[in-house]
């Protein structure tokens, strides 16, 4: 490598693109490199500030906490920032297009067509393994119905989401009203998630399967970067596209489902990472992005509930306020658009 | 060659392209003329596997394009279409660079950084190498996105509109260039053109097309008549010889 580089400049000047690339990638590393060290930073203050008793036990609770953020927050930042490029826009998530209140409707429907007894007998671990096939099944299905013909309008797509997203949240109440109290405190107990009470089970399965889904994605990080041209470009570069998002959209659902299941739907959080990281790196490379954009979420959720934790002494949930800066950042994006 | 084997495309009721057989030889410029929704670029598409025909078949080298692996097709045949949006934000030197993936999956050796500042220079793009492609003018992207097709080094380039956007001097130079490509790097180029007389000045072969089916083809100078165009457009257009090459005249 070094000698051919030499040779090159033996000859004639060096290309520009060679240097202009070099700088391009220094930089990516260099952002990603302020991420890890703000994660690491936020991470010890999570763990370290304020404790106080046992700090075995406290250690203990805390770092359930750390890894359940670290799952979640990867798992929503790798999954938006994939549909946003299978999706060709930087406004959508999953979350926005109610794919998370898919996965709690598809939770509530399993409770509501068993019941609660065979349900409090069954593995939890294979009782998810069903949710999550489900979910991908119904996800695909719901990515097609919207997306399938080309050239959608942005308004008509965030407008479906919105209303499917009321739409199964409200099938989600209504079945889990109609079904009789014992089940539905089992029901209770999967919902009612959050990232101070979470099932150790799944947050175990969770965390061995992340990896898995992580080198499932990275395989695709190249031709993702081509699918983000957009369809067209894509397959006159020589990708299959829609193998490309159909292996895709499985990681998508997967990932939504283990988020979901661990802590239930945040809606704009996927929103937040996925445009910081956009903004923070300026570059357009998956493999950059998705761990840029996971940095930033696990920042946003360890330093969010420390700040909640210390400074608010734990008065209002994590996700309200994440939802709430999320959603007026999804505002501003949408007036920005349709400024062009 | 291009071998396109009775082709048809529908839209529900309407024929867009209607059993279109045609064979585009080797080398060369071809220019595909025809009034609008005469159904070039549903052809330029289905050719370049961007749209499944409802029938028929096409080869490229003898290449089916509906069952070829696209990476292995992306060697042979690079293709542009009319309108190019993208979500992403890219510089200049990233997209063209973008040609290179069918080669080099993404990672760029030596050889490929060559190429994709030979494009960018043939292109005069190199004071905007390092522009984003929103803060460029129409026809700068344009050129741009034509660059990245060159950078990807096939033997086959389809263009559809490459004169879109572009001014008087960079559409000349564009169709020079496209010019060159064919002469001195032996590739076709195929592309769907509005202006007859840049067809006239520029390509060796015409194909003209309305209601969905190929009507005429033929070497530039038996194409450009009155009979034919007048044929192929409805309108009656004078053509001259001036300095050498066949003008249609039609403005007045």
């Amino acid at each position: 490598m070094t000698t051919r580089t030499v040779q090159v400049t033996a000859t004639h000047l060096p290309p520009a693109s060679a240097g202009a690339f070099r700088d391009a990638r220094r930089r990516e590393r260099r952002t990603l490199a302020v991420l890890v060290v703000v994660a690491a930073a936020v991470l010890v203050g999570f763990c370290t500030i304020g404790l106080v008793g046992n700090w075995e036990y406290a250690l203990g609770i805390r770092l359930r906490k750390v890894a359940t953020m670290i799952v979640v927050g990867y798992a929503i930042a790798c999954s938006s920032v994939i549909f946003q490029t299978v999706t060709g826009n930087r406004i959508l998530t999953p979350g926005i297009m109610g794919f998370d209140a898919l996965f709690v409707l598809i939770q509530t429907l399993i409770v509501f067509f068993s019941s609660g007894l065979a349900l409090t007998a069954a593995d939890p671990r294979l009782l998810f393994a069903g949710q999550v096939v489900t979910m991908v099944v119904f996800a695909s299905a719901l990515y097609r119905w919207l997306f399938g013909r080309r050239s959608r309008d942005l308004y008509v797509l965030v407008l479906a989401g919105v209303i499917f997203g009321t739409l199964f949240s409200s099938l989600s109440s209504l079945a889990s009203r109609l079904i009789n109290p014992n089940d539905f405190v089992v029901l209770q107990d999967t919902l009612f998630a959050s990232f101070n009470q979470v099932d150790p089970g799944l947050l175990l399965l969770s965390v061995l399967l992340m990896p898995a889904m992580t080198a499932w994605a990275a395989r695709l990080f190249a031709r993702l970067d081509v699918v983000a041209l957009g369809r067209d470009h894509a397959i006159g570069l020589g990708v299959d596209h829609s193998s490309v998002v159909n292996q895709a959209l499985v990681a998508i659902a997967v990932l939504v489902s283990v988020s979901t299941a661990l802590v239930g739907p945040i809606t704009f959080l996927g929103l937040l990472v996925a445009n910081l990281a956009r903004q923070l790196t300026g570059t357009y490379r998956h493999r950059v992005l998705v761990p840029a954009a996971g940095l930033v979420s696990v920042i946003v959720l360890l330093g969010g509930q420390l700040v909640l934790e210390q400074v608010f002494s734990l008065n209002t949930a994590l996700s309200v306020i994440i939802n709430f800066a999320g959603g007026v950042y999804f505002i501003a994006l949408l007036v920005r658009e349709s400024r062009r | 060659m291009i071998q396109i084997d009775h082709v048809t495309k529908r839209y529900g009721e309407t024929t867009v392209v209607d059993d279109v057989c045609l064979s585009i030889p080797k080398g060369g410029v071809t220019s595909i003329i025809g009034a609008n929704g005469a159904g070039k670029s549903t052809l330029l598409s289905i050719v370049s596997r961007l749209l499944p025909s409802d029938s028929g078949s096409v080869t490229v080298d003898g290449l089916d394009v509906a069952t070829t692996p696209s990476g292995k097709l992306a060697r042979r045949l690079a293709v542009l279409r009319q309108e190019n949006h993208m979500s992403v934000r890219l510089t200049v030197r990233e997209l063209v660079a973008f040609g290179r993936f069918p080669h080099s999956g993404g990672r760029l050796t030596s050889h490929d950084l060559d190429l994709v500042d030979e494009a960018i220079g043939y292109f005069e793009l190199t004071d905007l190498a390092d522009r984003h492609l929103d803060q460029l003018s129409g026809g700068q992207r344009q050129r741009a996105y034509v660059a990245m097709v060159l950078c990807q080094d096939t033997d086959y380039v389809l263009l559809d509109e490459p004169l879109n956007n572009l001014d008087m001097r960079h559409s000349v130079q564009m169709m020079r260039r496209l010019r060159r490509m064919a002469d001195e790097f032996a590739k076709t180029v195929v592309l769907v053109v509005h202006d007859i007389n840049f067809a006239s000045c520029h390509s060796d072969t015409i194909v003209a097309m309305k209601n969905g089916k190929v009507i005429a083809q033929g070497d530039t100078a038996a194409m450009m008549s009155p009979d034919v165009l007048r044929e192929v457009y409805d309108l009656d257009i004078d053509v001259h010889d001036l300095s050498g090459h066949r003008i249609g005249v039609y403005f007045s």
